[in-house]
């Protein structure tokens, strides 16, 4: 049976929608149900779940809309749409019902020193409201993604010549003043700043920085294409000043995907004439570059933290180029490990929710072996690609791709869960995955990637067959969902927790070398 | 405000958007205030630049008075 009612002008933020979705989902005799705006996006999806009925016709983007298939004998769309205004009321209650003006400039009347604006709404509407906020003399952390690049460099300009920040668009992490922004790690406060292009590269950074005991001043975050030709840097560059100037910084780490040549060369130039030390992880970046700069360029994320916290201490300047086990530890552990596999299972599955992450595990691992991905380091080695026979294969689960009509996989951990039922399978030796930790994200991300585990080793025991699983953990002791519970949590479900993400993808790269010669020998 | 003033000030925020993000600076206790964001002129693009032509106008009136 379906159901379906719009209610006209009533705007709810995706997050909160997405997720009363999921709530409704396991009301009793709900097959299926759709909450959300009425935007070509969500409507489409209506389709494809077979939910459109006549009642949706005149929906537009600025209504919301519930669409159910339910079964008739258990429930009805009357018991649905009551349980949806108890759930959106309940979460009204949440946000302890105080006032909540309509617009930027009322809200400054209530808060008139307010210096930050944070926006996250979608990204057709955001400039007006950007500029209307850098008008007003106040710093932007802009989360919306989809703003036009005309539209960034433009308004960073103007960020620019005002002296403000604009993070983003499309920034995912900051870290100003010690408060963490949208996706951030609660981190000790300290004296390296960083200035980060990419947001969960950022995240392992601070948070290894945190566990080596060291501290962060400023996180600043500058959106994915600030390096690129056209927006020339100009966020990177002012926040690079930024911390070159404050007193409470004493090194500088740099982090973005390879910058076009001529930002590089501006962002050289500075660093030439900075009298703190910068460490420059342009993740596959040119070295001998940031070399002649008088910066430090790194092989990781793990490398660009080490070093920033050896500079920050007077210690030798070292890389950090290995994986750090004993021998016979490794030797144990690999044949422990891969011991519990059949001779069939070959294929590594990386399954994650940063999308730099999970391009830093491909850097790594493909120099040995071809690694198709949904962002795959060359044009044939996208996921369309991959041969019927299978492939090694890492994906970033938050590309849009995978998250239309819901949340990041860091806020809704379904979508990982669905790719280990859908894609783990009687070849797959080894699963590599990230568990990103700190505030913004799931609150027990550790418990939802437990379950997938144990229910694909269920899966594949009825084949005599096993799975190897390596994580690594970007967190810290103060995020809230707590770094040591969730490795715990990990760990006791039989999966191997590394380090950081450089040495998880080591460790897989031990393995791999390992299953390969045991092929050929057994050949 | 320069941005090195920001560094030595107490962080206050306005959220605009996803309400989780304001409720996470509320469990910090940082100063947020939460808009009740909803698209412009009820996201009509024809009545968005009809009210920004008004703004102009009646900016550009404020100066001239």
């Amino acid at each position: 049976m379906l159901g379906a009612l719009i209610r006209k002008n009533a705007y709810y933020d995706s997050v909160t929608l997405m997720l009363i979705s999921q709530d409704l989902k396991e009301q009793a005799g709900v097959q299926e149900v759709l909450v959300g705006m009425g935007t070509e996006l969500n409507l489409d999806l209506v389709r494809n779940l077979e939910m459109f009925s006549p009642e949706l016709e005149p929906v537009g983007p600025n209504d919301m809309f519930i669409a159910a298939k339910f079964d008739e004998q258990q429930t009805s769309f009357q018991a649905i749409e009551t349980a949806f205004d108890e759930l959106i009321s309940k979460k009204s209650a949440d946000s302890n019902g105080n006032y909540q003006p309509p617009t930027l400039k009322s809200a400054l009347r209530q808060l008139p020193d307010a210096n930050l604006v944070q926006i996250s709404i979608p990204g057709q509407y955001a400039s007006a409201e950007v500029e209307e906020a850098l008008n007003a003399g106040l710093h932007v952390m802009l989360f919306s993604d989809n703003v036009p690049i005309e539209d960034e460099l433009r308004l960073k300009k103007k960020a620019v010549e005002k002296g403000l920040l604009l993070m983003g668009p499309d920034c995912g992490t900051a870290i100003i003043n010690g408060v963490p922004l949208c996706f951030a790690n609660a981190v000790k406060r300290g004296k390296i700043g960083v200035v980060g292009a990419s947001g969960t590269g950022t995240q392992e950074v601070t948070t290894l920085i945190d566990k080596l005991g060291e501290g962060l001043s400023q996180v600043i975050g500058t959106g994915g294409r600030d390096l690129s030709e056209a927006v020339g840097g100009l966020m990177m560059l002012q926040g690079f000043d930024a911390l070159i100037t404050d007193p409470e910084t004493e090194v500088i780490v740099l982090i973005s995907k390879p910058p076009a040549a001529a930002v590089a060369k501006k962002i050289y130039d500075r660093a030439k004439t900075s009298p703190k030390p910068v460490v420059i992880d342009f993740i596959g970046g040119d070295a001998q570059a940031i070399r002649e700069a008088g910066a430090y360029p790194c092989l990781s994320f793990e490398d660009a933290a080490a070093k920033a916290v050896a500079l920050l201490r007077g210690e030798p300047v070292q890389d950090q180029d290995s994986l750090r086990m004993a021998d016979s530890a490794l030797e144990e552990l690999l044949t422990a490990e891969l011991g519990r596999l059949q001779p069939e299972q070959t294929k590594l599955l990386g399954l994650y929710t940063g999308g730099t992450l999970a391009d830093e595990a491909m850097k790594f691992l493909g120099q040995k072996t071809a690694i198709y991905s949904n962002i795959p380091l060359s044009p044939e080695l996208a996921l369309e690609n991959m041969p019927a026979a299978g492939g090694h294969l890492i994906l970033d689960l938050g590309e849009d791709q995978f998250t239309r009509g819901r949340a990041h996989p860091m806020i809704d951990p379904l979508t990982r869960s669905e790719f280990f039922s859908s894609r783990v399978d009687g070849q797959t030796a080894i699963v590599l995955l990230d568990l990103v930790l700190g505030y913004g994200s799931h609150a027990d991300p550790a418990k939802a990637v437990v379950q997938s585990v144990l229910e694909a080793r269920a899966r594949l025991a009825r084949e005599g067959k096993d799975l190897v699983v390596v994580a690594s953990v970007t967190g810290t002791d103060q995020d809230p969902q707590d770094l040591g519970s969730s490795t715990r949590t990990l760990k006791q479900a039989g999966i191997i927790v590394m380090p950081s993400n450089a040495q998880a993808v080591r460790l897989v790269s031990r393995m791999m070398e390992k299953m390969h010669s045991g092929a050929e020998n057994g050949a | 405000m320069a941005l090195n003033d920001l560094f030595t000030q107490e962080l206050k925020v306005i959220n605009m958007g996803l309400e989780s993000f304001h409720d996470e600076l509320k469990s910090q206790h940082v100063q947020t205030v939460q808009v009740a964001w909803k698209p412009r002129a009820g996201g009509s693009q024809k009545m968005l630049s009809l009210l920004n032509k008004l703004k102009k106008v009646s900016s550009s009136k404020e100066k001239a008075g």
